[in-house]
């Protein structure tokens, strides 16, 4: 069965743990000793009716605040689909686990509050889901039950939301009136917005196309792991282990290592199934090629004729995740990009992103937490990858604070502007 | 279409692969339990023909399931795997730490000491679990990569980001990460595995008779180091054990399911967690897990 991955997003408190408890309560996705617990912390806390944000919410401290700090993946199924979902944070505090909840998801919940409209967490969760390439948008208009139900409502933030991602790379977006609390237009239809006659969520959910967004042209294999086994039943077995990241391998095809330029041929593919003819993205194989080469873990293989970009100056949309410091230029980075470890410094900010109104701030020279900009990245050795847009493994990075450990950035590959 | 327990497979064979090129010394827990099962099994498929190039390790509270002893030993010769035990009870004769007693006592809490102790005898930084997100709560939240400080703690409020399929494994000296290649499969996906590839496990996650108790609405296993208070009648009845951990707080359920089939039509339909039907150590607090986690526990 195919598996669809969604991330729920919006500002702090527009109810994106609650509406996860509804979907799983009314999809009867809830087991009974999980119902009974909530059960009995609602009680305990005196609430009026169980609060379905305790399934997610599943930290101390995150009951103690009433908000959600981390992540939180929860996994059901209908007979037509089964999901994964990454329950996001709101509060700006925690944003990078909002990206880090996002960054793999095929499909992104925006909440908005049906009182207070598009606010500045909806754009910036906005801004960061069509960033990170998350390639269908759902926009929940929720709490509709404490505006009366009223279209007017949901026609004008429609409206607000829309003006402002008009300006973003989004591709598909839906917009439901939704009460994550009373359970309209969640898994069944609202009886009080008989005006909307879209689908409830759950519909939009098991029946929405996902395209793969795998790469399947260019082929790209970054080697992880050398596989060689040593044993006296295999003495020559020499296998270049690695998941792939674009394109098509088959055996006989010719190949390039990166950096070496020399090339091959596929004589045999290994997968965790046994030998295979043939692999596509996202499988981890392990390749074995007819000559000797000396190739280790961050090489890359990829076809004679199609190769990646190759460089030591990149481009790239940065996100600053770390609360400790600001990026500094010239600090020296650790960057891990597909299997391999380079290190780097930012040498230019081109322009950070004002959220509000995705202007283009100029003459910045720090990126601030939770700042974005557009940056240029020197490295000490050359990265093999494509513009993120044709491939989210070849084209994505983070950067690793060398004395911290922490993972301080995110970074999307971009072509130089002209 | 790739199937979703293909995707898995694939997703936790490239993080075992990624420790294995990024840590100096990466062990995998192995307790005999189904997911550990599981993830030694692709742990061989990750790296074969070669051998599986890291130890497994047992963190063993003395109080077992003969048959799990039993399964475990053939498993490590089968597979080709070189085993480490990690021994509560030679802590305690140690003196790191005293043995639970009292009426309900159990050693599972012990194990952490123990594991903390492997970890730096042995001085790994890499440390694979089988922990499944939908566990439990606490669980839903932890990264793949899973830092741990010098004394072996969590802080799930400082979690690094993780983002894409990228692992940041970077730590100091004397710190370890707990890693979870199967973080993403439910008991469902477990299950489905087993049938598909024809994994043996453990005899008493299939239906069979056994002496057991009621304690705390869950059926107790009568053993060495499991007896009834006053009050508690033991019976004879068909069970199955969800999970597999210490003996003293692992519970069977009543079961008829026999076969791998049988196993999967049940789990389809259940409608307890498997720690909620089987653990009497999650029933501690609301936030047992999480508190268990931060000190250093699985
Ligand atoms: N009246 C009403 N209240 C709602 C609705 N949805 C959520 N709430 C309430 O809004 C509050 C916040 O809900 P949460 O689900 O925790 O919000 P959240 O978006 O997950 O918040 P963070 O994760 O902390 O960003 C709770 O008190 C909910 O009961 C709704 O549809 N109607
Ligand atoms: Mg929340």
């Amino acid at each position: 069965m195919e598996r669809l991955h969604f991330a729920t997003v919006g500002s702090v408190d527009d109810g994106k743990s609650t509406l996860i408890g509804r979907l799983l309560y009314d999809s009867k996705s809830i087991f009974e000793d999980q119902l009974e617990h909530i059960e009995a912390v609602s009680k305990r806390r005196g609430d009026d009716y169980v609060d379905l944000s305790l399934l997610t919410d599943g930290l101390r401290a995150e009951r103690e605040q009433g908000i959600t700090i981390d992540v939180a993946y929860r996994y059901f199924a209908t007979p037509k689909r089964s999901f994964i979902i990454a329950d996001c944070p709101g509060h700006i505090q925690y944003t990078r686990n909002m990206i880090t909840g996002a960054s793999n998801a095929d499909l992104a919940i925006v909440l908005v509050d049906a009182r207070t409209g598009v606010v500045e967490q909806t754009r910036r969760h906005s801004l960061l889901v069509s960033l990170l390439g998350v390639p269908h948008l759902v926009i929940c208009v929720n709490k509709m039950d404490l505006v009366e139900y009223d279209q007017a409502i949901f026609d004008k933030i429609r409206e607000e939301f829309e003006t402002f991602a008009s300006r973003l790379d989004l591709h598909d977006v839906t917009f439901l009136p939704i009460s994550a609390l009373a359970g309209d237009n969640v898994v069944s239809r609202s009886a009080n917005m008989s005006w909307f006659e879209g689908p409830t969520l759950l519909h939009h959910l098991e029946n929405i196309y996902i395209a793969s967004d795998d790469n399947r042209i260019d082929t790209r294999f970054p080697v992880q792991y050398v596989i060689r086994p040593q044993r006296a039943d295999t003495p020559d077995y020499r296998g270049y282990a690695g998941r792939v990241a674009g394109g098509m391998l088959r055996v006989g095809d010719d190949i390039m290592v990166l950096p070496s330029g020399l090339t091959s041929t596929i004589t045999g593919i290994d997968s965790p199934n046994g030998p295979v003819e043939q692999a596509e993205p996202g499988q981890a194989v392990t390749v074995l090629l007819k000559d000797d080469l000396s190739i280790t873990r961050g090489d890359m293989f990829c076809r004679p004729n199609n190769r990646p970009r190759t460089s030591q100056e990149l481009e790239a949309m940065l996100c600053w995740m770390d609360d400790a410091a600001p990026l500094q230029l010239d600090k020296i980075y650790t960057i891990k990009h597909t299997t391999k470890l380079a290190r780097g410094k930012v040498s230019n900010v081109l322009y950070r992103l004002d959220i509000s109104n995705l202007h283009r701030e100029t003459d910045i020279k720090e990126l601030k937490f939770n700042e974005i900009g557009r940056v240029t990245i020197h490295t000490t050795s050359p990265l093999f990858f494509d513009d993120y847009h044709q491939n989210r493994t070849t084209g994505s990075f983070i950067l690793v604070d060398e004395s911290s450990g922490q993972t301080v950035a995110a970074g999307m590959l971009l072509s130089p502007r002209s | 279409m790739k199937s979703a327990l293909r995707s898995l497979i694939d997703e936790s064979v490239t993080i075992i692969r990624e420790v294995a090129a990024e840590f100096e010394r990466p062990a995998m827990l192995f307790s005999g339990g189904k997911d550990s099962v599981v993830m030694l099994h692709l742990a061989v498929r990750a790296f074969s023909p070669a051998r599986v190039p890291f130890p497994v390790m047992h963190i063993d509270t003395g109080h077992n399931f003969a048959e799990v002893i039993e399964f475990r030993d053939r498993a490590v010769r089968d597979l080709d795997v070189q085993l480490i035990i990690g021994s509560v009870q030679a802590s305690i004769d140690a003196g790191r730490m005293q043995d639970a007693t009292g009426p309900r006592a159990s050693r599972n809490p012990l194990q952490t000491v123990t594991l903390l102790d492997s970890i730096k005898e042995y001085k790994f930084d890499a440390v694979f679990g089988g922990a499944r997100r939908d566990e439990e709560r606490a669980r839903a939240k932890e990264r793949v990569y899973s830092h741990r400080d010098a004394f072996g703690q969590w802080d799930p409020k400082t979690q690094r980001p993780e983002l894409w399929g990228i692992y940041n494994g970077r730590h100091k000296p004397g710190e370890h990460f707990r890693i979870f290649p199967i973080s993403n499969w439910t008991e469902l996906d477990i299950w489905q595995f087993v049938a598909d590839y024809n994994i043996d496990l453990p005899s008493i996650y299939y239906a069979h008779r056994r002496q057991v108790f009621r304690r705390d609405n869950m059926w107790m296993a009568v053993s060495p180091f499991l007896q009834p208070e006053e009050g508690e009648t033991v019976s004879e009845e068909l069970v199955r054990f969800r999970t597999v951990g210490d003996a003293t707080c692992t519970a069977a359920i009543e079961s008829s399911a026999a076969s791998i089939e049988q196993v999967i039509a049940e789990t389809s339909v259940a409608r307890i967690t498997e720690r909620g039907a089987t653990r009497a150590d999650d029933r501690i607090s609301e936030a047992g897990m999480e508190d268990r986690k931060r000190t250093g526990y699985f």
